[in-house]
């Protein structure tokens, strides 16, 4: 099938998509955007964090078919002008950021957290980023992160 | 494979129709994993999350109707009140990415018997509605499960949305799992009372070939709660009617050991669960009267 939708900001248009592939493959192996990471394919580890119309979701679990004509926000689309966003710097000052595998799914589920909750508590912090699996960091440094973006953002 | 997007309910009731073979896809947190690891190659899938009727809920005669596509995130968000118990079950669904994309209608087509809006929709005596070209017929809860992962929906057919009572009282949920996040159950209990009519709900999840209600509890308790009078005036569970409660919920259930849990690692955490479940809604009931809530 051809497919259309627009990633962050830009049309794109792909033909002989495999109509049950992932949106994750399409951005990945079709479009060239590596920033979205596979690690499981099945929801488990949030690595593919990306946003559809504004909704945070799995870019694994959308059917290619089921982003036709939408909107996608991905890890490359969070700065502006060539530089990282507020949470992207957070990241890398707080230390966040070791291996760098979970990192993007992350900053995306944090740019989400913030944008519906400017001053989230740590339990609120937690329970957002439930959803995100990190084998290196011990997420002490990424709730650090959070913290952070969350006082520069306000 | 074929991939279609129908724009409306008569649209994919038409589809489905034609095409009974193929697998409708909303949140796709179920039928994605399928496909990327290649467990399940549909001959097509239908599209049914642009299907801007299954995303709506309304009132109608004392009923609250819940369209299929309804996320979880929106459950939690807008019927919170009016449905807590499967609110709380909807807040132990994965993970806010999954809940976002996942919906009571895919967590009643995928029919496992450990899925979290079931317990809930039992105890609240809901019914599914289920509709297709032929027509719409309505299935109490209790009678839609028929074995693992199987239901009574036809081939033709879609599940349009389940339709409840707003909670006539308090409600609880209760889960266990490996962790607080992420988990799928290794068994769940949800209870609703209903103080004005004496009624008690329950649903017992991953604990039988499918989700069930625990009648003998129910029965037990609504017979011991109305002969004290306690309905009219709450005072504490006498311990006794708190453990027999426990114990027949326990025996309604028919676990087996599997990867998430052993059988009898089942049935004690059910007996807790099922107490708890109901002294923290009764503790419910005895601060706020017997007020429904909506
Ligand atoms: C990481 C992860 C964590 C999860 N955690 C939980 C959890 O904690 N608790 C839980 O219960 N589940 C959990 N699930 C399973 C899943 O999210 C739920 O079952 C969810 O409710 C499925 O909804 P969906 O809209 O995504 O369904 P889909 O995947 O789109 O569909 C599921 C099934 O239902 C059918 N279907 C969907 N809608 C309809 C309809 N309207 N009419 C007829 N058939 C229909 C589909 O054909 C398919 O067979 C989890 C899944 C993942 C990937
Ligand atoms: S790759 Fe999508 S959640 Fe792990
Ligand atoms: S930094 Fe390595 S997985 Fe998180």
């Amino acid at each position: 099938m051809q497919l259309r939708l627009e990633v962050n900001g830009v049309p794109y248009e792909t033909d002989d998509v495999w109509e049950g592939e992932s949106l994750l493959y399409v951005l990945r192996e079709r479009l060239g955007l590596w920033g979205s990471k596979n690690a499981c394919e099945q929801g488990e580890c949030g690595s593919c964090s990306v946003l559809l119309d504004g909704e945070l979701v799995c870019s694994c679990l959308v059917a290619a078919g089921q982003a036709q004509g939408r909107h996608v926000v991905t890890v490359e689309g969070l700065g502006r002008d060539g530089r990282m966003s507020a949470v992207q710097e957070a990241f890398l000052e707080a230390g966040a950021v070791q291996c760098g595998f979970c990192t993007p799914g992350l900053v995306v589920a944090t740019e989400d957290l913030l944008r519906h909750n400017p001053a989230p508590s740590d339990v609120e912090i937690r329970e957002a980023l439930a959803g995100n699996l990190c084998r290196c960091t011990g997420y002490e440094k990424v709730l650090d992160a959070v913290r952070a973006a969350a006082g520069t953002s306000r | 494979m074929d991939f279609h997007s129908p724009r409306t309910w008569a649209d994919a009731l038409a589809l489905k129709a034609e095409h009974p073979e193929a697998v409708p896809i909303a949140g796709g947190t179920d039928v994605m994993v399928e496909l990327n690891f290649n467990r399940h190659r549909p001959p097509a899938l239908i599209d049914i999350s642009a299907v801007p009727e299954l995303a709506q809920w309304d009132r109608a005669d004392g009923h609250l109707r819940v369209g299929a596509g309804v996320s979880y995130t929106r459950l939690v968000r807008e019927l919170g009140p009016r449905l807590p118990g499967l609110a709380m079950a909807a807040r132990t669904v994965g993970s806010p990415q999954i809940r976002n994309r996942g919906t009571v209608g895919g967590n009643l087509g995928s029919a496992s018997p450990a899925g979290d809006a079931h317990p809930p929709l039992l105890a609240g005596r809901a019914s599914v509605e289920l509709a297709s070209v032929r027509g719409t017929r309505l299935v109490p809860v209790e009678e839609f499960f028929t074995g693992p992962k199987r239901s009574v929906l036809a081939a033709d057919e879609l599940i349009s949305a389940f339709v409840v009572r707003p909670a006539p009282g308090p409600e609880q949920f209760c889960k266990v799992g490996t962790r607080n996040a992420m988990v799928i159950a290794v068994a769940s209990f949800a209870i609703s009372l209903d103080p004005e009519h004496g009624r008690v709900g329950t649903g017992i999840g991953s604990a039988a070939p499918t989700p069930r209600r625990a009648a003998g509890a129910e029965e037990l308790l609504e017979a011991e709660l109305s002969a004290a009078g306690m309905w009219e005036r709450p005072r504490p569970l006498p311990d006794g009617l708190l453990h027999r409660f426990a114990e027949l919920v326990t025996s309604a259930a028919s676990p087996i050991d599997d990867v998430r849990g052993s059988a009898a690692y089942r049935r004690h955490a059910l007996a807790i669960m099922a107490r708890r479940a109901l002294s923290w809604a009764w503790a419910d009931l005895m601060r706020n009267g017997n007020a429904p809530c909506n």
